[in-house]
């Protein structure tokens, strides 16, 4: 927008003055600089004037617009001839799994939204998805963050094109119940308790605990305080700005407790990655796969389940969890109160919480995250267990933040980050 | 047979029995509307945004973050970074323009140097900071700048990547409208070539370069995922805070904050667009 702005406060200028300017070059200069600002802009201008289909691009605007809103209002009230699974909690006070899977085959689609194919198996539990069910995934947004998430549910709201389910951080969750239809999935019980919502706003899914993560030419990482050494030098990386990304707050987080402080406290993990930045060892860059494998984010603070090396795909890259500082993180899911397909939101939760050996709760396992009824399968040997096997361990109590102790946190750094590490 | 067309003093206007022509303005209207939809309209929230609190209600103390010492930190850095990027793709692409400029105009070189510089001018975001990070970044191919993360140096080098082959594209054709014949008339009055940059050449192009250099100002005011792919554990500049206040997935999000940041950099530009208007009268001085 601002580009714009300027862009016409010259041509303003420009144009106002040309008229007596005896340097007849700089106003076509100007006027040049913005020509190539809105040079998309001349293309599609012309278009629609010099075409002689001009009428046409009209009648072909109309029809789509038409056509779009004609799906849009029939799109609703599609689903099942007698059960709106819009209002259904359950799947058998709906009529039984049969009934939900017709239901949703009949609605076709199932808009999702932030949710990366190499995230916790995403990818893999999309196609299983659609084949089993035949039914068309629609993934947008794939790099979206949980607040992105929630702003196209409220912005789309009534859509076809509104995501259906949401996967979220629990602090999104917690401040958008009224967006979320509630539902209890048939696994319900194998949840723990504390972790899902008591009528069924919203359940966690899955997650892990923080570790670091790191090349094999650094040997081996056996405290937090090595990390202070030279060899580290510009190497050390988190995965976003901690005022804005949960995995980076919780980065500091993990930093903070091996450092002796408290979850309501975070006050030490930023003065260590203080004194990391002085001794030049920050990396400010924010680590993702590419970064990573191209070896410019040799160490990172993440989830377990991105620092696995069969994630990040770099030969030899280790796991480094501090000794007794197990900080878990689990992601939500939800449904939108307001989904364009209400049948086959559900049959999708259905199949995220199913522990069949193709269902979701082992293809996340497979992924490296843990899946929330992790317990629960292992008691009743419904689990990938060489999956398992291959999760980094982790030592000590596990710590999960509270809604306070996050949000304290995140004021803090809100306050002190940037100059920390600035 | 009918007089019916004639006017009061009876002469028969040229569009007689046709539709009158249009009035002038009716040409503006799509210009006018362009700047209503995309310019006024999404100013208009944002202002109304920046001083309403998250439960609508209005909120103008909201202008007095502005003064927040954390606030004000990134519009120092916007404006850092802006200066520096902005003063040395001025000061580069404008000793570059002479030199494409002095040479062959049909010429082979000319041409490379005009498409190269339209591509480069375009060049951006997490390409160009990828490119660099692997360059002289902290495992680069070439060597490690230390100064690499340093704000604003190491991202004001990144930037000027782009803004060099802007200005010559903007400035260019200023050079090009400097006529021989005036060089050879100050050199026949005995100028000195110092004498013919301070009297003519610099008076006759300085308008030129001022509004190319802040075009390369804002040009960098508003440039966002160059800088998120340098870094983006820490908000320095405006641009990234805002997309911390709209994307914060740890509670921190808030839509006014965003768009009071969103005010401050339309003020930002309006002061700087007076000061360049008030340059600009200064140095086209010798046009009245």
């Amino acid at each position: 927008m601002l580009n714009v702005l300027a862009a016409f406060t010259i041509a303003f200028s420009a144009g106002g003055e040309g008229g007596n300017r005896p340097s007849p070059a700089a106003p076509p200069g100007m006027f040049r600089a913005v020509a190539i600002r809105f040079g998309m802009g001349k293309l599609f201008r012309e278009a629609l004037v010099r075409s002689p289909y001009r009428f046409a691009f009209a009648g072909v605007a109309a029809a789509v617009l038409l056509a779009t809103g004609c799906s849009s209002s029939s799109s609703s009230g599609s689903s099942g001839s007698s059960v709106n699974w819009a209002n259904e909690t359950s799947v058998s006070a709906g009529g039984g799994m049969s009934a939900l899977v017709a239901a949703a085959k009949k609605e076709g689609t199932l808009n999702v939204i932030a949710l990366p194919p190499t995230w916790a198996n995403y990818g893999t539990i999309i196609n299983t998805f659609e084949k089993k069910y035949g039914i068309n995934v629609n993934s947008t947004l794939p790099d979206g963050t949980s607040q992105q998430e929630v702003d196209a549910v409220k912005q789309e709201n009534g859509s076809p094109k509104a995501p259906d389910v949401v996967d979220i951080g629990l602090s999104i969750a917690l401040a958008n119940t009224k967006l979320f239809a509630p539902y209890e999935v048939s696994t319900w019980s194998d949840i723990p308790a504390a972790q899902k919502d008591p009528s069924g706003l919203w359940y966690e899914d899955y997650g892990g605990y923080m570790a670091i993560g790191y090349e094999a030419k650094f040997g081996t990482i056996t405290s937090l305080s090595q990390l202070l050494t030279p060899k580290f030098k510009g190497a050390v990386a988190l995965n976003g700005n901690p005022t804005a990304a949960n995995a980076a707050l919780n980065g500091v987080m993990l930093a903070n407790l091996a450092e002796g402080g408290t979850p309501s406290d975070i006050s030490k993990g930023v003065a260590f990655f203080h004194q990391l930045k002085q001794v030049g060892n920050f990396n400010p860059v924010s680590a993702t796969g590419a970064t990573i494998k191209a070896g410019s984010t040799p160490v990172v603070f993440d989830w377990d389940y991105l620092n696995l090396s069969s994630y990040v795909g770099v030969p030899g890259w280790k796991v480094f969890v501090p000794s007794g500082v197990a900080l878990g993180g689990y992601y939500a899911q939800a449904i939108n109160k307001n989904a364009p397909h209400p049948a086959a939101a559900r049959l999708w939760e259905e199949f995220l919480y199913s522990q069949a050996s193709t269902g979701g709760q082992n293809l996340w396992l497979q992924g490296g995250a843990r899946p929330v009824e992790e317990q629960a399968m292992t008691s009743a040997g419904t689990i990938d267990s060489s999956a398992a096997s291959k999760l980094p361990s982790v030592s000590g109590t596990p710590v999960f933040l509270s809604e306070s102790q996050s949000s304290a946190a995140a004021t803090y750094l809100a306050t002190n980050w940037a100059k920390a590490v600035g | 047979m009918t007089v019916a067309a004639t006017t009061k003093t009876g002469v028969r206007p040229s569009w007689a029995g046709r539709r009158p022509p249009a009035p002038a303005w009716v040409g503006t209207v799509p210009f006018l509307a362009y700047v209503a939809v995309f310019l006024l309209w999404p100013t208009g929230i944002v202002v109304v945004n920046a001083l309403k609190n998250p439960d609508g209600a209005w909120a103008f103390s909201n202008f007095s973050e502005l003064g927040n010492p954390l606030i004000r930190g990134y519009f120092i850095g916007s404006f850092k970074l802006c200066l520096l990027s902005s003063v040395a793709g001025a000061v580069l692409g404008a000793i570059l323009a002479y030199a494409v400029a002095s040479g062959d105009p049909d010429g082979l070189i000319r041409r490379l140097y005009l498409s190269v510089s339209g591509v480069l001018a375009q060049f951006g975001g997490v390409t160009l900071a990828f490119a660099f990070l692997v360059t002289i970044g902290p495992v680069g191919l070439l060597f490690h700048a230390g100064w690499y993360f340093d704000f604003p140096w190491g991202i004001g080098l990144i930037y000027t990547y782009f803004q060099i082959p802007l200005m010559v594209l903007v400035f260019l054709p200023a050079i090009d409208g400097l006529k021989v014949q005036w060089r050879e008339a100050s050199e026949n009055l005995g100028s000195s070539s110092w004498q013919y940059w301070r009297y003519v050449g610099g008076p006759l192009l300085a308008p030129a370069f001022l509004g190319g250099a802040l075009l390369l100002f804002a040009n960098a005011l508003s440039a966002f995922a160059t800088i998120q792919a340098w870094e983006n554990q820490i908000a320095y500049i405006v641009p990234q805070q805002i997309s911390t206040a709209m994307s914060s997935e740890v509670g921190l999000a808030s839509v006014n904050e965003a768009s009071l940041l969103a005010l401050g950099l339309v003020i930002m530009v309006a002061i700087v667009m007076t000061v360049y208007v008030l340059l600009q009268r200064r140095a086209a001085r010798w046009l009245r």
